[in-house]
């Protein structure tokens, strides 16, 4: 189960609105590598991760994947507040606004609602495994283009803060990985098909 | 300590309590580690107590705030608002 805890992992402070920003950030909410694709990939995988480290590792990771995911939400929404008619038309947040006004809704920053189609869960430890640190990856790679395109300091410390977790992620997920390849080869060879069908 | 200062010590231990969980979680033998996670989840959970009891529960049950006649967990602010948190805009590391 989860607690919720009312507070966000590291702060979010944005008190400029930026309707340019708003519209690109929401990438790490709904896109392809974002935070509710990081949280599913990894709260889905778990349920056939061999070995209690990698379990723990994608039980863990994809918790605070949730915790990123409502700063990024948290971001979003403070980016919104208070803006004028021209500076939505001009950013071209326009197409957004008349269909979710200004909610918060999982869409890639080019407007492609969410999918889980974004993920795997492939019932493969080793293939699973593979996808996250590539997936970590390409999250860290995002978060450096939003922090190119990017000036206003009270954006850039928690973007900042996003993308070094995004490394020390995947540096766990390598570990989990080695821990599980180690398992894999001991045990039996082979045993990846535990997670297939009965024979 | 004021609700902001408070609360920036907590997010700090807080987090320093969860980088320590990932890095047990593949050094489950690091006794250097586990001795720090043990100290920093004790530290923090004094804060908690001294911001809960100040300023309303964290979480809605296993809090240190008293439940009195007032619901206080429905109570702004919430997260997501600016008023809720402090500020570490060009204080993080780069």
């Amino acid at each position: 189960m989860w607690i919720y805890e009312k507070k966000l992992e590291f702060p979010v402070k944005i008190t400029q609105p930026d309707a340019r920003m708003a519209k690109i950030i929401i990438e790490q909410f709904g896109g392809g590598d974002g935070e509710l694709a990081a949280s599913l990939r990894y709260l889905s995988q778990k349920y056939t991760m061999v070995t209690p480290e990698a379990k723990a590792t994608l039980n863990d990771i994809g918790t605070e994947e949730l915790a990123h995911l409502e700063m990024v939400g948290t971001m979003v929404h403070q980016l919104t507040q208070g803006l004028s008619k021209q500076e939505i038309q001009e950013a071209g947040l326009d197409a957004y606004y008349v269909s979710h006004g200004l909610g918060v809704y999982p869409s890639s920053a080019a407007g492609v609602p969410f999918t889980a189609a974004y993920l795997q869960s492939k019932g493969d430890p080793i293939t699973d495994l593979y996808e996250d640190m590539a997936a970590e990856q390409k999250a860290r790679s995002t978060y450096e283009y939003l922090i190119d395109m990017a000036d206003s300091p009270e954006v850039l410390a928690p973007l900042r803060f996003l993308r070094q977790r995004e490394i020390v992620h995947f540096q766990r997920f390598g570990e989990a990985l080695e821990i599980a390849r180690d398992y894999l080869n001991r045990e039996h060879y082979f045993f990846m098909q535990q997670n297939g069908c009965k024979k | 300590m004021n609700r902001d200062e408070l609360l920036k010590k907590l997010t700090e231990l807080d987090f320093i309590a969860v980088d320590l969980g990932l890095f047990l979680n593949t050094h489950p033998e690091n006794s250097e580690a586990i001795k720090a996670y043990n100290q920093v989840i004790a530290t923090a959970d004094t804060i908690r107590m001294k911001y809960e009891e100040n300023f309303g529960p964290l979480c809605s049950f296993r809090s240190y705030a008293m439940n009195t006649q007032d619901w206080q967990w429905k109570d702004n602010p919430w997260p997501w608002k600016t008023d809720a948190n402090f500020s570490l805009a060009g204080k993080e590391c780069k």
